[in-house]
């Protein structure tokens, strides 16, 4: 009796000097981590209900953000347009990027750490650099997507393709996809490189065709990433910013106006911090959201 | 007999679709590659052939007269910083190489300080029990979900509170904070068998000891992958830069390039020649560097 409790007095000693180290490590990261990470996030919601803007005090408007958001015909827009931008730009960038990896994941070694090179390069170029080579090839007079395009034909005569609100969007997420596929190819080659290989092998001796090894034994397998590079390409997707800033500014006629350019907009142009802030919020649940309805339907396949 | 007639069949057919998809993906690699191929060009080309309606694939003559612009059109001095109320000035310099020093100093920063408070971090979220570990850990996910952007706002009146706003130390320090460091680290400590760290402990190592001698140089691999990452992510993370990052001798190159934009914009020569001191540099970096840059994206995957 005496000696259990001892060492449990013991124990708790030990815990007690476990934590108190612990939190001497992870002090100087939490200064951080809960200054500009947390304490923002809290902030964040907090202000959203606050008519707040520069050099005067907040007042307390309660849900009075929110209610202006929801009869904003621009943030619906924006919704819209950032819909558009998720539901073509993930599915595109999951399947060729999954495509890409398996045609080089047989490569020689030296080749495979090529292509992923090209193809992350776009990623690794930056932003407002790759922002501006489009900006030109785009562009109506001197840029290359109209001379190859009345040179073969498939154009009459150029197009303003960043300045017309049919075209706008569609170039934003071709811009888009190009910088979004580096890193799934990367995270989907190391996938495939640890498919066991036995299994299909003896697939393959039991008759398999490559498309059925592939579907009943590499996908299995390789699903935990699927899922990880839909969640992550899925908040790139929503993130999509300098481009839009860029290039197009919301415009033409508000086509490419997403939420992130809006929360920017209002924020930054306008000093409208409260209704950014409530943007910015609603953005995190819908973000929210969609991760945990992909890791459930991940979790029951 | 049949059944190795069906495998050879099998291996013919892969065979045309791993030629087919070869080729398919040589000519999308070309496509990838040449942005990059267009601001290198592009910025040493004459205004007539960058202004031209049929591309000049390739320039006649390189010319320096776009970077020559680029240099003369904004001075700033080289470095400034304040001491004791004094302010230490340095030499009038181009403008656009202040913007590099800045950039390369921003990297640089964020990329120790991650790498320390992450790699301290990192070890005793894995290898430690203590109370509150669940409640650090499930933060440090959920802060990785959200999208940063959203806490801009608030950041910047955080920042303009502490006086940092249109500092440097305004980008650096929410990139210090952002957890992806850590739980790359933590997933690094973890492959760490514990039993090395307890037989130091049992020979009398203090805490601090054991993490510099022996924690740490095991999980080196991991460190080089999170100081890479770092570097490539504040080089490039333009929205952070744009909110608070003012004054023309306080601009990020890329920053800087996209001020210039706003005043030039459809001087594509220039705009190449911006594009290419932005993006070169980083793009030699990652090319040294890419064996650890893609062991950090693979290995910060894992369990996602």
């Amino acid at each position: 009796m005496n000696k259990n409790n001892s060492a449990k007095i013991k124990s708790r000693r030990l815990m007690m000097h476990e934590t108190l180290t612990s939190y001497a490590f992870m002090l100087p990261f939490l200064i951080f981590f809960i200054g500009f990470v947390i304490y923002p996030m809290i902030m964040c919601i907090t202000t959203s209900f606050f008519d707040a803007t520069m050099g005067r005090e907040d007042i307390f408007i309660g849900f009075g953000n929110y209610k202006e958001l929801f009869a904003d015909k621009v943030f619906w827009k924006a919704l819209w347009n950032t819909m558009i931008i998720v539901l073509v730009s993930v599915p595109v960038t999951c399947i060729f990027s999954l495509w890409v990896a398996s045609a080089i994941s047989k490569m020689p070694v030296v080749a495979t750490s090529a292509f992923r090179c090209i193809f992350y390069l776009p990623v690794v170029t930056g932003s407002v650099a790759v922002t501006m080579v489009w900006k030109w090839m785009f562009n109506n007079y001197y840029g290359i997507f109209n001379y190859v395009g009345t040179a073969t034909g498939l154009i009459d005569k150029p197009i303003n393709w960043l300045g017309d609100p049919r075209y706008a969007l569609g170039c934003i997420i071709l811009i888009l996809l190009t910088t979004s596929v580096g890193q799934p190819i990367v995270l989907y080659v190391s996938a495939l490189d640890n498919v066991d290989k036995a299994l299909v092998e003896a697939a393959e001796v039991d008759g398999a065709t490559q498309m059925q090894a592939f579907w009943k034994i590499k996908w299995p397998q390789i699903m935990p990433t699927t899922l990880y590079i839909l969640v992550i390409t899925t908040i790139n997707s929503f993130q999509c910013f300098a481009l839009i800033q860029l290039l197009t500014s919301g415009g033409p006629n508000n086509s490419t106006m997403t939420i992130m350019y809006y929360i920017y907009y209002n924020a930054f142009k306008l000093y409208r911090y409260g209704y950014g802030n409530a943007m910015g919020v609603i953005l995190a649940i819908i973000i929210a959201i969609l991760s945990a309805v992909q890791f459930k339907a991940g979790q029951e396949k | 007999m049949s059944k190795f007639n069906y495998i050879a069949a099998n291996r013919a057919k892969s065979k045309t679709y791993y030629i087919v998809s070869f080729a398919l993906v040589i000519i999308l690699a070309f496509l990838f590659a040449f942005p990059l191929y267009w601001i290198i060009t592009g910025s040493f080309k004459i205004k007539k052939e960058i202004m031209a309606t049929t591309p000049v694939w390739f320039p006649s003559e390189f010319t320096t007269a776009n970077f020559d612009k680029l240099m003369t059109s904004r001075t700033a001095s080289l470095f400034d910083f304040k001491m004791f109320g004094y302010t230490i000035t340095g030499p009038k310099v181009p403008a656009a190489i202040r913007w590099e020093v800045n950039t390369v100093f921003m990297s640089v920063s964020s990329m120790l300080l991650t790498c320390i408070t992450a790699s301290m971090a990192g070890y005793v979220l894995a290898k430690k029990r203590f109370w509150g570990r669940t409640l650090i850990f499930s933060l440090i996910v959920c802060a990785m979900a959200l999208p940063k952007q959203v806490i801009l706002i608030p950041l910047l009146r955080e920042m303009s509170a502490l006086k940092l706003y249109d500092t440097i130390w305004a980008v650096i320090f929410p990139i210090v904070g952002w957890p992806f460091g850590v739980f790359l680290l933590k997933q690094f400590a973890e492959s760490i068998p514990t039993g090395m760290v307890e037989a130091c402990r049992i020979d009398g190592a203090s805490e601090w000891r054991t993490f510099t001698d022996v924690m740490f140089p095991m999980i080196k691999p991991g460190v080089g992958a999170c100081a890479i990452f770092t570097f490539i992510n504040s080089w490039n993370d333009y929205f952070m830069q744009l909110i608070m990052l003012t004054s023309s001798k306080n601009l990020t190159i890329s920053l800087g390039i996209a001020t210039m934009q706003a005043e030039n914009s459809t001087d594509f020569g220039l705009l190449m020649a911006g594009s290419a001191l932005a993006s070169v540099p980083i793009i030699i970096v990652f090319l040294i560097f890419q064996k650890y840059f893609t062991k950090g994206i693979t290995m910060g995957a894992i369990k996602g």
